[in-house]
């Protein structure tokens, strides 16, 4: 199959067309059938694939950096009659069930960006549901502070996955209309089994949607409440996210700061990332530094890097990150950072780097962090060794691992917590004590601290993470990712660690099953002549 | 208030219709003053009422109110150990409840059929203002009365067997309006205005032939009730599509007559329709129509077919393989570059298609004796149904533009000839400037030919409605 390349623009986008009348945006749907990212499915009913997820994703990342001025942005569709119909289900009948899993992880991903940009970046999202929205077509409202349907009589919203295909809602939809919408749970029991959806008043009577209006007023009103919505009038000018053009061989994908190195060894890559350089500093207008910032394009890169591996290396199993620079130049940046996190800019590029960080938490990959000589783990990226599921430092003097303020609470994981905390939670008076810490640690105190998994001295290191890596690539890859998603989220449950803990153990257990996908499943046979059969046994 | 309405579902001792009859029923009432017949309603019209099924009283002719008709409920009689004979639950005795796994596709076919009934009276309710004689003003009425009662069959199947979303969807039946911008019907061909009486005679003619394949599906369904329902709407049907075949015949014969009286054939100095426009009007409903059967490659229909719903139509008599599990249907569809190529379409997946292709045998039929009438005054024009793949907004063929002898065009090409194809807002003005309302008895209006006889035995010039 063709790698998947995730960067675009709205000048390439084939199925969103995005309006900016600032500080109004508008993002319309308009799928385009014969433009799926694979051949052998149509996007009929503005139904998407990875391809329209992956525009959107692109248009969310960019109306917070290139249109800071934006208050509110409106989702709606182009088509009349209907909003979507969700994720493609030819297209999900004919993909592999890795490809899959790692659709619906991606799509999760986007409607979580669209949730953090609600909260944290003053956009709010509204959900303009010109026509009937079912399932993923709903599921992305969901993930709107705001949903808005039109009243034709006709248009519904309906989450009909389990009646029509026998699988969940993939994106989160079940746990936001309890959890988020707070609809009571015997309806959203009905709501979820009942395959046409509800429409009209009953959608609102049951916190379905927040009113609906009839197709005469519904531009008018939603609009109405938009500008409502908009009233801080903030003026800072965005910047142009360019692409990142990084060079491609068959063993390295090479960006600016990050490396992507494939193999050799079997079911093995390495991350390796640069550090900033000596004279790095944040101008008084930060935004001045544009896509070249260099916190912006670090993450910018990782990002690019970790969703290749997901999707166009399924077979690689662990990833080995590595970092190269100066402790002290890192230590530098997230100081700056972290003064300046009020301007706008360097608040998106935090939210960046939070957002990248929990993509890598979530990521059915093994994550091995090496701290060995020349390395730079401090602060913001320590944090990529504190995501890892096993740190190795070197125990040899001058290398050394340093804490900042982007540890302690600026790049929280999904369940609320920094990493550190969520490591560390049996030991809150160490988690105290490194609160404050300003010091730089060796092997032995790291260790001690939590911030390395193991001590390795010079004469074992070659061995230790030789075996290291040659275990746990022979270990079962489904067990690993199991393994990995319980241990990876400590503490407290939020919206978001229940929509990726149901993901990845309801709804891949359903997608397994015969009962969707054998040869008389719900899933298979969506759409031929006959009837599921169902193995009625409940486990 | 129940002994006035006419039924064989025993209303009478029926609580739970009742009751939701007795919220439905005053709404429908206001329903029809308000979207019925507009103008007429106090006039006395010569009506055919259904009081019970059998062959005496399934029709009988009465001078009657329309707000004072007498709307009944009526289930054919119930075959004994009648037998599912299609999909995959064939030979297992039919249902006689909604089965729950069904619940959605039937709740679906029964309100999109519903829909339609009143939204063609919707449509229609300004026509009696124009009608070219008193005969036709009792047919345009018969038709919408009987609407009207196939609005309350669909209402009984929701009421009886759907609980609390049958009563809302019952509701919602009254309360979508044809052409309403905020509230439109369900099905497009039932949103178009039907601003004059010959596109009311093509409506009856093209639209209410759909419905008859429609109703002539269900009625092979293996839930008895609905099977029961529409096989008695079929009854009643049959007059529509006579309104509407007998219409356009009657106009054709007259323009033919003007056209023998115009030294060059323009009728349109006579106050004829001329065969052109006539053309576009079968060109407009015609392919508006196809759009009613959905899809030629349908999911849907293939659920409704396998789970024994919807059949094909004369499924016993016209099939012999009635599981359609094997075989397909080729049809040529375009390709992404405009190109036509056959495509396999899995039979099942292929029933709207199969049942649009009795319907355009039907149609054909009615199309010869048009041509027959032209033939015998001598003329050389012949009146053609357009290929399925013109003027499509649904199915394989909508996204791409066709002539009317389906060959592919271009989007730019289609819009600079469509006015040779498609009535143009001129041809609508000309025939609405002949559309001048004939009451008196024996009278016709001079651009259609009189019928050749009467309702029930009755005289042409009896006086079907009474002013």
């Amino acid at each position: 199959m063709e790698a998947i390349r995730f960067e675009t623009d709205p000048c390439n986008y084939k199925h969103w067309v995005l309006e900016v009348e600032s500080p109004i945006a508008t993002l319309w749907l308009d799928v385009k059938e014969e433009a799926g990212l694979r051949p052998g499915y149509l996007l009929k009913m503005n139904s998407y694939d990875l391809g329209v997820d992956i525009e959107l994703a692109d248009a969310v990342q960019r109306l917070r950096f290139e249109h800071p001025e934006v208050e509110v942005v409106i989702i709606s569709s182009k088509r009349d009659g209907i909003f979507s119909a969700g994720a493609n289900i030819f297209m999900l009948g004919s993909s592999s069930h890795e490809f899959k899993v790692n659709f619906c992880k991606f799509t999760n991903e986007t409607r979580l960006a669209i949730e953090d940009a609600t909260d944290h970046s003053g956009q709010v999202y509204i959900a303009a549901l010109n026509g009937t929205a079912s399932g993923g077509g709903y599921e992305l409202p969901l993930a709107c502070k705001e949903i808005y349907l039109v009243d034709d009589r006709r248009s519904a919203v309906s989450l009909p996955e389990v009646p029509y295909l026998g699988v969940l809602p993939g994106t989160g939809g079940l746990t936001r209309l309890v959890d988020k919408r707070k609809v009571r749970r015997d309806r959203a029991d009905i709501f979820v089994t009942l395959a046409e959806g509800i429409k009209g008043n009953r959608a609102a009577e049951w916190g379905l949607v927040d009113a609906v209006f009839p197709p005469s007023r519904f531009a008018d009103s939603v609009m109405e409440r938009a500008r409502k919505l908009a009233v801080e009038h903030r003026n800072p000018t965005g910047i142009r996210l360019d692409y990142l053009n990084p060079t491609e061989t068959d063993t390295e994908i090479r960006y600016r700061y990050v490396r992507l190195k494939l193999g050799p060894e079997a079911r093995l890559a390495r991350l390796i990332i640069e550090g900033p350089p000596d004279d790095f500093v944040i101008e008084k207008d930060p935004a001045a530094a544009g896509a070249d910032f260099l916190p912006l394009r670090v993450f910018r890169e990782l990002d690019d890097a970790l969703l290749r591996l997901r999707f166009n290396y399924p077979e690689i199993g662990l990833v080995l990150i590595q970092t190269r620079g100066k402790l002290s130049n890192v230590l530098k940046m997230d100081a700056q950072l972290s003064a300046h996190k009020q301007d706008w800019f360097v608040r998106e590029v935090l939210l960046l780097a939070k957002r990248v960080l929990k993509r890598m938490d979530v990521s059915a990959k093994s994550f091995f962090a090496l701290i060995d000589e020349g390395s730079c783990f401090a602060g913001s990226y320590l944090e990529l060794a504190l995501a890892a599921d096993r740190t190795y430092m070197l125990d040899k003097p001058g290398v050394e691992v340093a804490l900042s303020d982007l540890n302690r609470g600026l790049l929280p994981m999904g369940n609320g917590l920094s990493r550190l905390a969520t490591k560390l939670l049996g030991e809150p008076r160490l988690l105290a004590e490194l609160m404050n810490s300003s010091e730089t640690f060796d092997a032995g105190q790291a260790e001690a601290a939590g911030l390395a998994t193991v001590a390795v001295d010079e004469l074992d290191w070659d061995d230790e993470i030789r075996l290291a890596v040659e275990e746990r690539t022979s270990l079962s890859p489904d067990a690993l990712t199991g393994l990995e998603a319980s241990l990876r989220f400590a503490g407290p449950e939020t919206l978001e660690t229940k929509i990726f803990g149901r993901l990845s153990a309801w709804q891949n257990w359903i997608f397994q099953r015969p009962n969707a996908v054998g040869e008389h499943g719900a899933l298979v046979m969506y759409g031929k002549a006959s009837r599921p059969r169902f193995d009625w046994r409940r486990t | 208030m129940f002994e006035k309405i006419p039924n064989n579902v025993n209303l009478s001792e029926n609580k739970r219709l009742q009751r939701a009859l007795e919220q439905w029923q005053p709404n429908f009432i206001r329903w029809w003053m308000e979207m019925g017949p507009e103008g007429f309603q106090q006039d006395e019209v010569y009506l055919r009422t259904a009081i019970s099924v059998d062959s005496n009283g399934w029709a009988q002719f009465d001078y009657v109110k329309m707000p004072d008709y007498r709307w009944g409920i009526f289930l054919v009689p119930a075959e004994p150990d009648r037998k599912i004979h299609f999909g995959d639950h064939i030979g297992e005795p039919v249902w006689n409840d909604v089965p729950g796994e069904f619940r959605k596709e039937l709740r679906r076919i029964i309100v999109t059929q519903g829909d339609t009934e009143p939204a063609s009276v919707e449509q229609q309710r300004l026509l009696g203002h124009t009608t070219p004689s008193l005969y036709d003003l009792r047919n345009l009425f018969q038709v919408n009365v009987e609407e009207g009662r196939h609005l309350w069959a669909m209402v009984y199947l929701l009421h009886q067997f759907f609980g609390r979303d049958g009563r809302e969807e019952a509701e919602d039946l009254l309360t979508r309006r044809s052409g309403h911008k905020d509230t439109p019907r369900i099905l497009e061909a039932f949103n178009k205005p039907v601003r004059d009486w010959l596109a009311f005679f093509a409506f009856t003619m093209f639209t209410d032939r759909d419905g008859k394949y429609q109703l002539a599906a269900l009625a092979e369904s293996a839930f008895d009730p609905l099977a029961r329902s529409t096989k008695f709407m079929l009854t009643e049907e049959a007059h529509h599509l006579f309104v509407g075949e007998t219409g356009i015949a009657r106009i054709v014969k007259r323009t033919a007559e003007l056209m023998k009286l115009s030294p060059n054939e323009d009728v349109t100095e006579l106050g004829g329709i001329p065969l052109d426009i006539i053309q576009k009007y079968i060109n407009e409903w015609f392919s508006a129509s196809l759009d009613l059967f959905g899809s030629e490659d349908s999911s849907n229909a293939a659920t409704f077919f396998g789970a024994g719903l919807k059949g094909r139509y004369r499924e016993a008599e016209r099939y012999s393989d009635h599981l359609a599990l094997e075989g397909s249907y080729k049809l040529e569809v375009p390709d992404e570059n405009g190109h036509l190529v056959e495509r396999s379409i899995p039979l099942r997946r292929a029933m709207n298609i199969q049942l649009q292709d009795a319907y355009i045998e039907d149609c054909e039929r009615a199309l010869r004796r048009w041509n027959e009438i032209l033939e015998k005054a001598g003329l050389s024009y012949r009146l053609k149904l357009p290929s399925q793949r013109f003027n499509r907004r649904i199915g394989v063929f909508s996204s791409h533009y066709f002539t009317p002898e389906g060959k592919i065009i271009s989007e730019s090409e289609f819009k600079s000839r469509s006015n040779q194809w498609l009535p143009t807002q001129e041809d609508y003005a000309y025939v609405s400037s002949l559309m001048t309302p004939v009451y008196e008895r024996g009278k016709i209006a001079n651009w259609i030919a009189p019928p050749t006889r009467g309702i029930n035995q009755k005289p042409i010039d009896f006086e079907y409605v009474r002013r």
